[in-house]
């Protein structure tokens, strides 16, 4: 569960986000959209403890603030939009960096480290990648290992910035039917930001819409994706179809 | 508390979604054991990215090599097979017969062993301060003198050399001599590195860090440069320093330079795994509980330390902080964990023996060992180059 509120972060001198109130309950997927510069990933990352930040973030009920480094990246981990892909380093010691908040600063792996990245690698079908470098993987198979990292730390809040913005139809389809299915099995509470509207009204239970570091309307996808909202917080024209799976966006030509 | 950590929960009965609060991350990995858990414990073939024993192996061979051979090969040559039973007898307890004269025996304790252990020392202290720095700064061209050591350290020996000689007496006494400026002139630059890392308020970042350092570097090069030119009479010297040399007094620069090598290397190494979580940058870093800045203000500043003892004994001796490094990454992985402690031993091994070629190919002459060192370590390096494809 992760409770926001009055969040205010300042980056360089501008209130990126200015008062954001955010409830994602247990289980829950809660999907971010706003244009450019709303603030999307800054509310990720304030959440991630990444950033600091005025306000509260609780983690299931407990204080951001109140965890030490560890503790707090054994509660939360996050899928960066962009992460670092080091050179050389194979997929099996990769998905083990998720492991380092178990791990002592003089100590190395247990065995039970070991055992939790090799189940990782299996639920992600990952296993005949293990020996694999990272930086020579496709885009899909990179965005699983970076998945994996993060199921690895054992956390139950999963954060997600942008995690199909690289990616082809297929494989973001792929990606978040990924997702889905971890949140299912593992009780997973999902935190994304996301700009395909479509897609993200499909898989999130509720939606925040931001623009300029607020939040300008919440709800699911037919509460927030109208034409109306849509036109006036991304100055676009858009028609909102009815698709099987909840409002479909097409930007029309003005 | 959902804080605590996945491994020391038990599997609980139901981990599912609907589960509040604690015990969350337990009830993920169960479900996963049960799906594919023992399939991948049984075939669980992975080994973590680390040290192996065969490379420590080949690295504690490497050392005792360069300790026999620094040792047996001189002006006197001696049978490597009493030199090695010789050393053997430094440890306590151990009495073996060497067939050494008494005067070889003083030879190997008193002349040799210290100026190999020396070349150990300064090896290791470089090739693992160069690994540092590369992983801190997540830089490949990263080496040991890039904050400034070298040349605070130039300046520091210019100036007393160049003080030195407008006495008129070359022996002259000064109240400290080389070592010491050159240990000063070193540290003093870093500091100035540091300082103005963060001037104006800015946050000290590896870039800014970088970008001081090569700001004090042209600085300091630039006053050394002017003191030379005035005291031209001193340029010999100056750039026998330069170029690096072993050349020793006994063991008092082997005791100079070891507190600095121990406290270096122990920070250092007991850094290994962080660095390599260094490598997906800080954010991700602090993401995965580490906290990026403390780690990497503390490995500069020992690798600073380590490098500037090593340089105040031995001069500036290039290379070595950058090949040695890269050398060990390209044959025996990235990761830190094999790099950091390897380039102890290798980087020692290195240096002992390119020293053993400096002080005996021109024989009675010392070659500069930092030509000795690029002479040899470059063209080696370009065939490791070329074998490691990708």
């Amino acid at each position: 569960m992760i409770t926001v509120r009055g969040l205010r972060v300042r980056l360089g001198g501008v209130d990126v986000v200015d008062g954001v109130d955010l409830d994602v309950a247990d289980g829950a997927w809660v999907t971010i959209i706003g244009p450019n510069g709303a603030g999307k990933s800054t509310v990720l990352r304030a959440v991630g403890g990444l950033v600091p930040y005025a306000g509260t973030i609780a983690l299931g009920g407990v204080p951001l603030e109140a965890l030490s480094r560890r503790d707090r990246a054994r509660t939360v981990a996050t899928v960066p939009q962009h992460p670092v892909v080091p050179p050389a380093m194979l997929v099996y010691d990769y998905v083990l960096l998720g492991r380092t908040p178990y791990i002592r600063a003089l100590g190395r792996e247990s065995a039970s480290d070991l055992a939790v990245v090799g189940e990782v690698l299996a639920a992600l079908d990952l296993e005949a990648f293990a020996e694999r470098r990272l930086d020579t993987l496709s885009g899909g198979e990179r965005q699983r290992a970076f998945l994996a990292r993060a199921l690895a730390q054992g956390a139950r809040t999963l954060l997600l910035d942008e995690p199909t913005s690289a990616l082809d139809i297929g494989h973001q389809q792929e990606v978040l039917e990924l997702v889905d299915r971890l949140r299912g099995e593992r009780g997973l509470t999902v935190l994304a930001t996301m700009h395909d509207l479509s897609t993200a009204g499909e898989y999130a239970d509720r939606l925040v819409l931001l623009a300029g570091g607020r939040v300008v309307a919440h709800g699911t996808a037919r509460e927030v994706l109208t034409e109306d909202l849509l036109a006036e917080h991304y100055r676009v024209r858009v028609k909102v179809i009815d698709g099987e799976q909840g409002p479909l966006v097409v930007p029309v030509r003005r | 508390m959902t804080t605590r950590p996945a491994r020391e929960a038990p599997p609980p009965a139901g981990g599912q979604a609907g589960e509040a609060g604690g015990g969350g991350q337990a009830g993920q990995e169960a479900d996963g054991r049960r799906q594919a858990g023992d399939k991948s414990a049984a075939g669980n073939k992975h080994r973590p990215a680390g040290l192996r024993a065969a490379w420590l192996a080949g690295g504690f061979v490497a050392v005792a090599v360069a300790l026999v051979a620094g040792i047996a090969f001189g002006p006197v040559t001696l049978p490597p097979g009493g030199v090695a039973a010789e050393l053997l007898n430094l440890i306590p307890g151990v009495r073996l017969h060497s067939g050494l004269t008494e005067r070889e025996v003083a030879i190997v304790t008193a002349l040799r062993l210290p100026r190999v252990v020396l070349g150990l020392l300064v090896g290791a202290m470089l090739a693992l301060a160069g690994a540092a720095y590369q992983g801190v700064f997540r830089n490949p061209l990263a080496d040991p003198h890039l904050l400034g050591v070298a040349a605070g350290a130039g300046l520091g020996v210019t100036a007393v050399i160049a003080a030195r000689s407008g006495t008129g007496d070359v022996t002259a006494d000064l109240p400290f001599g080389v070592p010491v400026a050159a240990f000063v002139g070193a540290v003093g630059a870093v500091v100035l590195t540091w300082l103005l890392g963060a001037a104006g308020g800015r946050a000290r970042t590896p870039a800014t860090l970088i970008l001081s350092g090569v700001a004090v570097s042209a600085f300091l090069a630039a006053a050394q440069t002017f003191v030379m030119q005035r005291h031209t009479e001193s340029l010999r010297e100056v750039y026998a320093w330069l170029l690096g040399r072993l050349a020793t007094a006994g063991w008092h620069d082997v005791l100079i330079v070891l507190p600095y090598a121990a406290v270096t290397g122990i920070i250092v190494l007991a850094h290994r795994r962080e660095l390599d979580v260094l490598t997906v940058g800080d954010e991700e870093a602090q993401a995965l509980g580490l906290h990026p800045q403390r780690s990497r203000y503390l490995l500069v500043i020992a690798a600073s330390l380590g490098t500037a003892a090593a340089v105040s004994v031995s001069g500036l001796i290039g290379f070595v902080g950058i090949i040695v490094p890269h050398t060990l990454r390209l044959l025996a992985g990235p990761s830190y964990r094999s790099i950091l402690p390897l380039s102890v031993l290798f980087g020692g091994a290195f240096l002992a023996l390119t020293d053993l070629v400096a002080r005996t190919v021109a024989s009675p002459a010392e070659i500069p060992i930092g030509v000795v060192t690029a002479f040899f370590g470059a063209p080696f390096f370009a065939v490791v180059l070329r074998r490691i494809k990708g």
